[in-house]
C-alpha cells in the first residue's frame, strides 16, 4: 500500500520538476504537483493509520512530512501556470527530498514514538509547518530577487519570460510569514512546555529555533520593503536549514 | 462546392491603394451580398472577398471599382484549400504586419456576422474563428506587447501586477505620451497628474483622463504620491533628477522616459526601489518580444496546417455524402417496401422485424460508408460516387 502510494508521488512531484521548465507543459506541471501531493496525502494517512503514536518524529519521517507541507503551501499560494518559476524552484527540490525521506525511512508505514501524540502533533506538526512556510517564503523572496535584478538590468526578455510581479512576490511572502510564524510560535511554546514538565538543557536546533522565531517577528514588526524584505526572509531560511540539519543530528535523538 | 478568394494586401499594394479599397463593415457586407454568396474582410491591411461557387471577376470588378484603377497587378486568387489556409492564417495573426497580432481575430468574426454566409463559407468561417482562438490559447503568440507604448504599460504591470488603483503622473502632453498613458488606463491605472510646460495642454489632457494639470515645477513634490511617472516632453534638459525623488517610499517607482533628449536622469534607476525604462530599453523589449512571436508563429503555422488538413479532409467528403445520403435513402426505401409486406403483425414481432432488418441494413452499408469517406480523403471520392450511383441506379430513381 505505501510503495502504491510513494511512487505515484513521487513521479507526480517529478513529473512537476520537469514539466515546469517550459511555458508548453505548465499546466501538466500543476497537475502533478496535484496528483502527487494527493498521493503523498494517502501515504501519510496511511503512515498515522497504521502507527502506534505520531509517526512522524524520526528526521526522516519529518522530512517526509515536511516536503507534503512544503507542497501543500505551493498548492495554496501559487500553484498556477503563472507561478511557473516558483514551481521550478520548489518542486525538484521537493522530490529531492521526498527521496532522501524515502532513502531514510521516512515513508515506510508502521514508524511509531515513545512520544505522547499531542505534543507531538502540536510540537513537531506545528513547527514542520511553520518551516514549511518559511521554505516557500523564502522561495518567493528568491523570485522576488531575481526578477528586481532582471527590472535593474532591463532585461530584453522580461516580458517572454514572465515572472509574478515584484509587488505580488513581495505581498505573499509577507502573508505567508504571517500565517508561518504564529504556527512556530506554537510549536515551540509546546517544546518549552515540555521542557519545562520533563527537565533537559537547550540543545542547539532549539536556540536556533527561538533566533529563527525572532528574526521572522522582526520582520512583521518592522515590515522591510523591497530587497530588504527579500533578504530578511532568506536569512530566516537559513537559520530554518540549519535548525533542520541540527534536529537531523540530536533533537530527534 | 468551390472556394474562392480575391484580395489584396499590404504584401502587395502600398497603403494610398490599400486605403481606397478599405471598407467599414456594413459597406462590406453589402458588397459581399451583391456578389451572391460571399464575405467581405476589409481591415486597414487587406481587402479581400471570399466566394462559395462565385464567379471571381465581378468580384476583382468590384475591387477595381473603389480602387479606380486596374488591379491585375496586385490583386490575388486563391482557391479551396489554399483559400482557407489563408483565411485560417489571417484569424490566426500569421498574415499581419506583427506576427500575432489579436485584433484581427474580431475583425474576422464581424465580417463574417455581418455577411451572414451560405454553408460553404459558414463552415470556413467558423473553423478560421476556432483557428484563431486555438493558435491564442495553444501558443504564447499574442502574450506579449508589440508597440512601445504597451511594453510600457506591460513593464509596470511587472512592477506592481494589477494596474487598478496605481496612480500615473504624467510629464508632457504630446501625442507619444497620451497613447502610452492611454494603454495605462485601459490596464486599470489612474492618470493622477499631467505636468507640463503649457497648462492649457495639461488641463486638456488631463481632462481626458481625469487627472490633475499640474505646473513643471510642482512636480518634486507629486513624486511621493504616485507608483508609475511617463515622461515625454519635448523638454531639451532633464526634467525629473534623482535628487527630487523622495528616499523613504514603501512602494516601487516606475519611471517610463519616452522622451529624446531625455527626461529623466538616468541616475535615477540606481536608487532602491526605483526603475527607469527609456525610448531604447522599451524598443529593445519589443524587439525581444516580437522575435519571441515569431518563435510562436511557426507552432502557430503547424496549427493552421493541422486544420487545413481537417478543411481539405471535409471538402473532399463534400464528393461522396450526396452518394451515401442517396444510398441509405434507397435502402431505407426497398427495407420500408418489404416492411409494408408483411401485412398485421402483433405490435412486438413488428419491432423485433423493425430491429433487426435496420441492423442487417446499418451492417451492410457500414463498409462501404466507410471506405467511400477514405476514398475522398484520398481525392477519389467523386470516382467512387460516380461508381456507387451506376451500382445501385441512384440516378435512375431520382429521374424516376
Amino acid at each position: 500500500m505505501v510503495e502504491a502510494l510513494f511512487w505515484p508521488a513521487l513521479v507526480g512531484y517529478g513529473e512537476a520538476a520537469l514539466a515546469y521548465a517550459t511555458v508548453r507543459y505548465a499546466r501538466a506541471g500543476t497537475w502533478g504537483v496535484r496528483l502527487g501531493w494527493l498521493a503523498q496525502t494517502g501515504l501519510l494517512a496511511v503512515q498515522a493509520a497504521r502507527a502506534d503514536g505520531f509517526p512522524w518524529s524520526t528526521w526522516a519521517t519529518s522530512l517526509n512530512l515536511f516536503v507534503w507541507l512544503v507542497v501543500g503551501a505551493y498548492l495554496i499560494w501559487g500553484c498556477s501556470p503563472r507561478y511557473r518559476l516558483l514551481g521550478l524552484g520548489v518542486m525538484p527540490l521537493a522530490a529531492a527530498l521526498f527521496l532522501v525521506a524515502r532513502v531514510g525511512g521516512g515513508t515506510d508505514a508502521g514508524a511509531s514514538s515513545h512520544y505522547g501524540n499531542l505534543f507531538l502533533v502540536l510540537h513537531v506538526g506545528l513547527v514542520l509547518a511553520a518551516f514549511a512556510g518559511f521554505t516557500l517564503a523564502a522561495a518567493l523572496s528568491a523570485v522576488y530577487l531575481w526578477e528586481e535584478r532582471r527590472l535593474k538590468r532591463r532585461a530584453a526578455d522580461i516580458l517572454r519570460l514572465r515572472l509574478p510581479s515584484l509587488v505580488v512576490l513581495e505581498r505573499l511572502t509577507k502573508r505567508t510569514v504571517l500565517v508561518s510564524l504564529p504556527l512556530l510560535t506554537l510549536g515551540l511554546a509546546a517544546g518549552l512546555v515540555r521542557l519545562a514538565d520533563d527537565g533537559g538543557g537547550i540543545d542547539a536546533a532549539m536556540a536556533v529555533a527561538v533566533l529563527t522565531w525572532a528574526v521572522y517577528a522582526a520582520f512583521l514588526t518592522f515590515r522591510p520593503t523591497g530587497r530588504q524584505s527579500a533578504f530578511v526572509a532568506l536569512f530566516g531560511f537559513a537559520l530554518v536549514i540549519v535548525v533542520r540539519i541540527a534536529l537531523s543530528g540530536m533533537h530527534f535523538a | 462546392m468551390r472556394l474562392s478568394l480575391v484580395g489584396i494586401s499590404h504584401h502587395v499594394a502600398p497603403v494610398e491603394l490599400r486605403e481606397r479599397v478599405a471598407l467599414p463593415v456594413e459597406e462590406a457586407a453589402a458588397l459581399a451580398r451583391e456578389l451572391g454568396d460571399a464575405v467581405c474582410l476589409s481591415t486597414c491591411n487587406r481587402t479581400e472577398i471570399y466566394l462559395a461557387e462565385g464567379a471571381e471577376e465581378p468580384a476583382v470588378a468590384a475591387l477595381e471599382r473603389l480602387a479606380v484603377e486596374p488591379l491585375e497587378r496586385v490583386v490575388y486568387r486563391l482557391h479551396d484549400v489554399a483559400a482557407a489556409t489563408h483565411l485560417f492564417r489571417v484569424a490566426a495573426g500569421l498574415d499581419s504586419l506583427v506576427p500575432g497580432e489579436g485584433e484581427i481575430l474580431g475583425q474576422v468574426r464581424e465580417a463574417y456576422e455581418a455577411a451572414r454566409p451560405g454553408a460553404l463559407l459558414d463552415r470556413v468561417f467558423r473553423q478560421a474563428l476556432q483557428v484563431g482562438k486555438r493558435v491564442r490559447t495553444d501558443t504564447a503568440i499574442g502574450e506579449s506587447p508589440a508597440s512601445v507604448s504597451s511594453a510600457a504599460a506591460a513593464l509596470a504591470q511587472q512592477v506592481f501586477g494589477e494596474l487598478d488603483g496605481r496612480r500615473v503622473l504624467c510629464v508632457g502632453a504630446g501625442r507619444m505620451g497620451e497613447l502610452a498613458a492611454a494603454n495605462l488606463a485601459s490596464r486599470g491605472a489612474t492618470i493622477a497628474y499631467v505636468a507640463n510646460r503649457s497648462p492649457d495642454a495639461a488641463r486638456e489632457l488631463a481632462g481626458r483622463f481625469g487627472g490633475a494639470a499640474l505646473a513643471l515645477e510642482e512636480l518634486p513634490s507629486r513624486l511621493g504620491e504616485v507608483d508609475v511617472v511617463l515622461a515625454s516632453t519635448s523638454a531639451p534638459d532633464v526634467v525629473v533628477r534623482a535628487a527630487d525623488v523622495p528616499a523613504r517610499r514603501r512602494s516601487p517607482l516606475f519611471f517610463i522616459d519616452i522622451a529624446v533628449p531625455r527626461d529623466v536622469e538616468p541616475a535615477v534607476h540606481d536608487l532602491e526601489g526605483c526603475y527607469l525604462y527609456d525610448i531604447d530599453d522599451l524598443e529593445a523589449v519589443v524587439a525581444e518580444t516580437i522575435a519571441g512571436r515569431r518563435v510562436e508563429a511557426a507552432r502557430a503555422e503547424q496549427l493552421v496546417a493541422e486544420e487545413a488538413e481537417r478543411f481539405r479532409a471535409w471538402q473532399a467528403s463534400l464528393d461522396v455524402v450526396p452518394a451515401i445520403a442517396s444510398l441509405r435513402a434507397r435502402a431505407e426505401e426497398i427495407r420500408a417496401a418489404e416492411l409494408a409486406k408483411l401485412g398485421r403483425l402483433p405490435e412486438h414481432e413488428r419491432r423485433t422485424v423493425e430491429s433487426v432488418t435496420a441492423q442487417i441494413l446499418n451492417k451492410l452499408l457500414h463498409l462501404p460508408t466507410v471506405r467511400m469517406k477514405q476514398a475522398a480523403a484520398a481525392a477519389e471520392g467523386a470516382a467512387y460516387a460516380d461508381a456507387v450511383r451506376h451500382l445501385f441506379g441512384l440516378d435512375e430513381d431520382r429521374k424516376r
